[in-house]
């Protein structure tokens, strides 16, 4: 844990280097494949430099010396770069993503890059290119998508934290699957610059840690206004430490009824609904509230997504970078063949979703009538927000699958995201934490929205309801 | 809606796809079930509703108007340069300081 090996490193009970060298075998080690890339050569340099900073008392803050693992949708400069994709496999970035950079001058040690679905599109790592990530509460299991490498590298214990980006629940699902927390912040808290994008107005970039103070510390030191992003924001800084120590006495917390849905595991609505009571022992009070779109968010994100992804995906032409396909004689035939052979099959699904819903003829029907009714999945928060703090769910209507399960029907899979995609559609901060375990073992998360910006309340509540629940669950 | 074959092969088109016959109906398949799913949408009613693009603008249009300055708008100034070396370094194929395509012109 981050906060806990700060301390160990500022008492001189273990070096960066040694910690470094312990977390490289484990990774080397690693049966989960959480990792896609793991940079030796450079953890040990940013281990030594930071011992060295310390020796000389010249501490950069409470993430110096300690290793971290990014997503590989990331940009690292000189560090192979995929996104999970074929098309990019030998990707080396000329530069750091704004994140990366922020890291590196806090002092992180940057392990290695880590499994994800496909330019981030899937919830199970499944659709990685190169192989699929597991479980480390079972190994037959998913761990979750799209950032199921790092929550499997923080869950097997292999690093203290890691970054993960959140375009429909990538962060808070994979870590809901794993005993995480996992913190998705407001649109636009932290920097998109460097990150390889899937939708635009959707990304978000955040911490996944096992604590809810580790992902304040790590949320520190990402956020804040970035000019290489237009769409960053300049929105104030807070303490998140502080705010963590103030509890929920008189905040109000509402459970949308749309969000327990039909089909929802009976096991993972008992123990959220009694996350909810324990919040209430502590001076909350539950607020019943309704969201009316929500039945809509699903087929919303499921054409702004693909539509923003079929645009961005654009790029990769096999001129300038990616996967070129050999032998090809005339322009349009690279253009085709490179992409075809470079992109999986999920990644062409949504490229052909998203290219139909914007086509003449169609974009008034699919992508105008998407973002208008954005508005108003929007509108209910705004309006829920006028009478609670946070909106307390599930995470996942479901527990972690079996790895070959589903794979056969995309929207059964879409499903799955349902109570994590309106957050998104929102801008708003959404927060996943652990709040008990299955009969079967296997971890169960609960989601906390926020007003946008108000990351504060939502890191307070959540410190609040783990200390309550002082849940012990570590990796068999 | 139920996409026709030829809109599958159209669109796979559009978006520089070569896809096989396999792929095309499989495609088509699923992106009819899917786009069935999404004509739910229709039932909502929307007249009157702004869309969304997704990025919040009222924090920058409110500076513009108060006519002060915006970290959001930098000087037209270059800045964060790769340099052409590291910017061709990725490239599969390069001639001199240029990137190279198959000849478009006869």
């Amino acid at each position: 844990m981050i906060a806990a090996l700060g301390k160990a490193l500022a008492e001189k009970s273990t070096t960066s280097l040694e910690t470094t060298t312990t977390a490289l075998t484990a990774a080397k080690r690693d049966t989960f494949n959480a990792f896609l890339a793991i940079d030796e050569a450079g953890a040990l340099a940013a281990a030594k430099a930071s011992d060295e900073r310390r020796a000389r008392g010249a501490t950069l803050g409470p993430l110096d010396g300690v290793p971290v693992a990014l997503k590989d949708n990331i940009l690292t400069e000189g560090v192979v770069t995929t996104a999970g994709s074929k098309m990019l496999a030998n990707f080396t970035p000329p530069y750091d993503a704004t994140v990366t950079a922020r890291l590196k001058a806090a002092g992180a040690v940057i392990l290695g890059k880590t499994n994800l679905d496909e330019f981030g599109m899937g919830s199970s790592t499944v659709n990685s290119a190169f192989k699929p990530t597991k479980n480390p509460f079972d190994a037959t299991r998913t761990p979750g998508g799209s950032s199921g490498g790092s929550a499997a590298a923080v869950a097997a214990g292999i690093v203290a934290g890691a970054l993960g980006t959140d375009t429909g629940g990538s962060i808070r699902q994979p870590a809901a699957f794993t005993g995480l927390v996992g913190l998705k912040p407001t649109y636009g808290r932290v920097s998109r610059a460097g990150v390889i994008a899937y939708a635009s107005s959707l990304d978000q970039v955040g911490p996944m840690t096992r604590t809810v103070e580790d992902a304040a510390l790590m949320l520190e030191a990402i956020e804040g206004f970035d000019a290489a992003d237009s769409t960053s924001s300049d929105a104030k800084k807070t303490s998140w430490r502080e705010s963590l120590r103030s509890g929920v006495k008189d905040l109000r917390i509402g459970l949308p009824r749309e969000y327990f849905v039909d089909g929802m595991d009976p096991e993972i609505e008992r123990s959220v609904r009694a996350a909810a009571k324990q919040l209430e022992s502590l001076g909350a009070s539950i607020v019943d509230l309704s969201l009316p779109h929500t039945k809509f968010a699903l087929a919303t994100y499921y054409v702004i997504a693909p539509c923003e992804a079929s645009s961005n995906l654009g790029r990769y032409d096999g001129v300038r970078y990616g996967h070129r396909a050999a032998d090809v004689k005339q322009l349009k035939e690279l253009y085709e063949r490179s992409r075809s052979e470079g992109f999986g099959s999920e990644v062409k699904r949504r490229i052909m979703l998203g290219t139909f819903a914007l086509s003449s003829g169609y974009y008034d029907a699919y992508y105008r009538k998407a973002q208008q009714v954005r508005t108003l999945i929007t509108r209910d928060f705004e309006q829920a927000f006028q009478n609670v703090d946070v909106v307390l769910s599930a995470t996942s209507p479901v527990l972690p699958w079996k790895l070959d399960e589903k794979l056969d029907d995309p929207l059964a899979m879409y499903l799955m995201d349902v109570l994590t995609l309106p957050c998104n559609l929102a801008g708003l901060p959404g927060l996943s934490m652990p709040c008990g375990v299955s009969s079967s073992g296997l971890p169960i998360g609960v989601q906390l929205l926020g007003k946008r910006f108000d990351e504060a309340t939502l890191l307070c509540t959540a410190q609040s309801l783990e200390s309550a629940l002082n849940l012990k669950q570590e990796v068999r | 809606m139920k996409l026709t074959e030829h809109q599958v092969q159209h669109v796979a088109r559009l978006a520089r796809l070569a896809l096989t016959p396999d792929e095309l109906s499989k495609y088509g398949a699923q992106l009819s079930a899917i786009l069935d799913a999404v004509d739910a949408l229709s039932q909502v009613d929307t007249s009157g509703v702004p869309p969304t693009s997704g990025v919040d603008t009222s924090e920058l249009e409110a500076r513009l108007r108060l006519g002060g300055s915006t970290p959001h708008l930098r000087e037209d100034v270059v800045a964060g340069e790769v340099g052409a070396k590291a910017a061709l370094a990725n490239a599969p194929q390069v001639e001199g300081s240029s990137f190279a395509i198959p000849k478009v012109i006869e």
